[in-house]
């Protein structure tokens, strides 16, 4: 092959291989290439991206460990760890549905837990294009049984997430999967090996000619031939990796363990690169001894495989039984396949003939790093004002609203995910946050993702600064403080300039916000090249926030409790209708501005709300997002087993009623509050600076909705659930 | 006291939601027992939990009643002490031939999580005994192949010998085909052998033992099993 075609097989430019010969001081052999090719892709280079990543938040009083290793690691106190990360599977989910969601989910729980956390919570954001198209309908259905399968496996409860529709996800759907593990605080495992001549084990699944490529397939844009690329997607086996976890928890229970690394991009390369280069040492392994699934695999087919469910560690010398014990007693592989050297190199032996031999430095560190161009895009200059007509029917637009797949009940999709083993689910999916108690401790830990492509879209530093506001503030709504924070960045080909300045200008809003909410961001990915046939997704910063309640018995959920409570809006309504679900849905349009957002607005409606819960004052809180006031009222009239209950409600505005009822004003959340609690409520509000307004009563088996005194909605509880409840399963069946 | 096992399989993952349930919620000593194992000497009682014991690979039980501890879970049953199968471990009793009947996929084709209402049929079992009659329970499943299925003479005798202990049912207590979330034969969620110590149930009473968990119904299910264990200890 010349050279030329070589290196466009390998998504390597030019320059980068004048720079791997300037390294190695000579030409790399086929394995060599293969070795820096996957290594130097923008999926595990970040070589478009680290120079802007570096300006994001990092470290706290909390962090224990920040970006850079498997996950992130925050106490919690109790002498106890939260360790979680999100990770994109974007393109693998779009080539199969099933097994790039399902692998997706497994790679994110290996990285929590060879950290030496145990996986105790998973969640995920998906997005999709219209379900009207069929494609999108089979793309949903695979994807949420290819979460399900794996998740359900390992039996690690999914608290659901978010789950939004939009044409540009059409030939794009996002998969960004998300998990949270628990470790001991004194117990953290690192991807670091050590200790000259300590033996190197290849533990879990045999390695097979699947995945080949898979991180260079996922570092370039997608033509109409992109399901040809099947073959880079791997297959997942959620039984092995649950024997794994079993398996590798079990060894970091004893001191025999050096350093654990899991195999995810790039398998067997990353892994043992990685590992060296962290400790600033050399690995030297035998591919002959790599457990293998089928005979007469090439070195560079071996080393270059994304088989699933394996694991590369570094036990201590003269402690080699005891692991093989551990593994032996979970039937799995575990094989001494080389040894920590002091060289600094990677170097590979096939039958003991050297078939590579790289700095580890050169592939992990060393690698391009590009400040590439960037452009403000030319159609913001074209974002209008918005002038709309007003709906002559108000209810049939609120019944429309909540019929919108981005709105209705994701029931369909979480009733799949099992999420209640490990019994300690208190929110459960379908509330502002998903929330699970910690066993042993009086507290409990809040997640939730969050991002808003369309904002982004017209308004990209709005965009990502709105992810992390609206992460924060489900976290406050259940009660919770916020500690740590991971983030999936979703955006197009970063070759072109207009699409790194979106991707500058989201991280500096993720930025600002993280620092006024003092949250940091301890790890997350970068998915690049979301652009299928030169059409590319809005951006699509997705933020996962973690936060921590002291007392579980104190959690908010989302729905009104009971009958007779006062209705309060906390923070003030401008009519904001640009970039709304409201425009999209109702108008088909998405442009204008984003609701404006004030950090120091948005922080003190979340301390005063977390005060709220604690001292006990609220039936109820309910975040205010897409759809606004008017889905926010529906939502609270729907529990998540079947309970329901009316509301008689007063809106005043001096603008329009669609204005009032469908603004997507930032910093609002809906609460419910006996009246018993209503001064102590209202005086605490006045302390916090933050303006409530009284809007109506619980009760009944009505949502009457009056604005400035005119009845605009009258409807029985139950009708309305059953179009908010049914209208994604609808939209599947048609 | 009696001693209560919980039987842990590779893939198995409700065997701590049990013996939290049994041990720090309710007092009593259980422990957890490996499937290569063989004997259960010294309990009084065992469940076989919920999960994907050998990943559900072939069919959900198919491989786990070819553990070294079905025998000793054989032994118990034979000698009329409770056998407790939960979802996944329902299966595996059916498998071993321990209760009838067997589990197609869900007629959704999908698994489901969700709380439902359950009747139980009859107050003299295992997990019922502590129960009043009429009353109704709140109880979450969790499974993709919980479509119980048997034919018309085994569901006849099922019926006529009192051997159906829950059925799903809708809030009033009714049955109904919208209340029935899996398709299961005469809407049976749990059975008993013909002796009455051997219950299978797809439901997670493992699931939902304290009010915050979504109800505490799950409590009465192994509150019933201690007191039916201790008078027979």
């Amino acid at each position: 092959m010349r050279l030329e075609e070589s290196l466009a097989a390998h998504n390597l430019t030019r320059e980068e291989y004048d720079a791997i010969v300037g390294k190695l001081g000579r030409e790399p052999n086929e394995n060599e290439l293969g070795l820096f090719s996957v290594m130097w892709s923008e999926h595990c280079s970040y070589k478009s991206s680290r120079v802007h990543l570096k300006r994001l938040p990092t470290r706290g009083p909390r962090v224990l460990q920040g970006p850079g290793e498997n996950a992130g690691v925050v106490d919690i106190g109790h002498g106890l760890a939260a360790v979680f990360k999100v990770e994109s599977h974007n393109h693998p989910s779009f080539i199969e549905p099933f097994q790039g969601a399902a692998t997706g989910v497994g790679g994110i729980i290996r990285d929590i837990f060879t950290m030496g956390a145990r996986p105790v919570a998973l969640m995920n954001s998906l997005r999709f294009g219209p379900l009207t198209v069929p494609k999108n309908r089979r793309l949903l259905s695979g994807c949420v049984a290819g979460i399900a399968s794996y998740g359900n496996s390992m039996g690690i409860p999914t608290l659901g997430g978010e789950v939004v529709f939009e044409d540009c996800y059409n030939l794009n759907p996002l998969v960004n999967a998300f998990c949270l593990g628990l470790a001991s605080k004194d117990r953290i495992f690192l991807a670091k090996a050590e200790g000259e001549g300590n033996p190197v084990f290849y533990v879990g699944a045999k390695t097979g000619k699947d995945g080949i490529h898979g991180a260079t397939m996922a570092s370039a844009e997608f033509d109409e031939a992109a399901e040809e690329k099947r073959p880079t997607v791997q297959v997942g086996d959620p039984f092995l990796e649950k024997l794994l976890l079993e398996a590798c928890l079990e060894l970091m229970a004893t001191d025999a363990l050096v350093a654990i690394q899991d195999m995810g991009a790039a398998g067997l390369t990353c892994s043992t690169a990685e590992m060296g280069a962290r400790g600033g040492l050399g690995i030297e392994i035998e591919l002959n001894r790599v457990p293998q699934r089928e005979a007469g695999m090439t070195p560079y087919e071996i080393l270059l495989s994304e088989s699933q469910e394996r694991m590369l560690l570094v036990a201590k010398a003269g402690r080699e039984a005891e692991v093989e014990a551990i593994f032996k007693k979970w039937d799995l592989d575990a094989a001494a396949i080389g040894k920590v050297t002091g060289d600094g190199l990677l170097r590979v032996l096939a039958a003991g003939k050297t078939v590579a031999e790289v700095p580890n430095r050169a592939l992990v560190d060393e690698g391009p790093v590009y400040e590439r161009p960037m452009k403000r895009p030319a159609y913001l200059d074209a974002v209008a004002a918005v002038e709309l007509p007003e709906p002559t029917d108000l209810e049939e637009t609120f019944v429309r609203m909540l019929a919108s797949h981005t709105i209705a009940s994701k029931h369909w999709i979480f009733e799949q995910y099992d999420h209640m083993v490990q019994s300690n689910t208190i929110v459960m999916p379908g509330g502002d946050a998903g929330v699970i108690r910690v066993k042993g401790t009086p507290m409990a830990l809040a997640m939730c993702l969050d991002g808003n492509g369309r904002y982004t879209y017209l308004d990209p530093y709005l965009g990502g600064a709105t992810a992390v506001a609206e992460a924060c503030r489900n976290i406050a709504a259940v009660g919770a403080t916020p500690v740590g924070a991971t983030n999936c960045l979703n955006f197009g080909n970063p070759e072109k300039p207009e699409i790194m300045w979106q991707f500058a200008r989201a991280v500096d809003g993720i930025r600002d916000a993280c620092e006024r909410f003092d949250v940091p961001i301890t790890g997350g990915n970068v998915s690049f090249y979301n652009e299928t046939e030169g059409k590319g997704i809005y951006p699509t910063p997705v933020v996962g926030v973690v936060g921590i309640l002291e007392d579980a018995t104190k959690r908010v959920r989302h729905y009104f409790r009971t009958d007779g409570d006062i209705v309060y809006l906390m923070g003030n309504t401008d009519e904001e209708l640009g970039a709304s679900e409201y425009l999209k849905l109702v108008h088909g349009r998405n442009d204008g501005s984003p609701p404006r957002l004030d950090l120091d607005t948005e922080a003190a409606l979340q301390s005063f709300t977390r005060e709220v819960a604690s001292r006990g004052l609220m039936h109820s809180a309910h975040d205010l997002s897409d759809g606004g006031l008017g889905v926010a009222i529906a939502e609270s009239l729907f529990g998540p087993l079947g309970e329901t209950m009316g509301a008689s409600i007063a809106l005043e505005t001096p603008r329009r009623a669609d204005g009032v009822l469908f603004s997507e004003t930032q910093s609002r959340i809906l609460t419910s509050v006996p009246s018993a609690s209503a001064d102590a409520f209202l005086a605490l509000a006045e302390e916090h600076g933050v303006p409530v307004k009284r809007i109506g009563v619980t009760g009944g088996d009505t949502l009457e909705i009056r604005v400035n005194g005119t009845s605009a909605i009258s409807k029985n509880v139950d009708d309305l659930r059953e179009v908010w409840w049914n209208a994604i399963e609808k939209g599947l069946l048609r | 006291m009696p001693r209560f096992a919980v039987c842990v399989f590779p893939g198995s993952n409700c065997e701590e939601d049990v013996q939290y349930a049994l041990q720090n919620v309710l007092g009593e000593p259980t422990d957890l027992v490996w499937h290569k194992d063989t004997s259960l000497e010294g309990y009084d009682a065992a469940i076989l939990p919920g999960g994907f014991a050998h990943g559900d690979y072939l069919r959900p039980g198919a491989v786990a009643r070819f553990s070294p501890i079905m025998t000793a879970i054989q032994k118990m049953a034979d000698e009329g002490k409770p056998v407790i199968g939960i979802c996944n471990g329902f299966q595996m009793l059916q498998e071993a031939g321990l209760l009838p009947g067997a589990m197609l996929r869900n007629q959704t084709l999908t698994y489901i999580c969700r709380y439902l209402h359950l009747r139980p049929e009859q107050l003299d079992s295992p997990l019922t005994s502590g129960l009043s009659e009429g009353e109704l329970l709140r109880i979450p499943i969790g499974h993709a192949d919980g479509n119980f299925y048997a034919d018309d003479e085994t569901l006849e005798t099922l019926e006529r010998n009192d051997r159906v202990v829950f059925r799903y049912v809708n809030a009033q207590g009714a049955r109904e085909d919208t209340a029935n979330p899996n398709g299961a034969a005469n809407a049976i969620a749990g059975v008993r052998n013909e002796r009455g110590n051997v219950l299978g149930l797809m439901p997670h009473p493992d699931r939902c033992y304290q009010e915050e968990l979504g109800t505490a119904d799950g409590r009465k299910l192994f509150e019933s099993l201690i007191a039916w264990t201790k008078e027979r200890t």
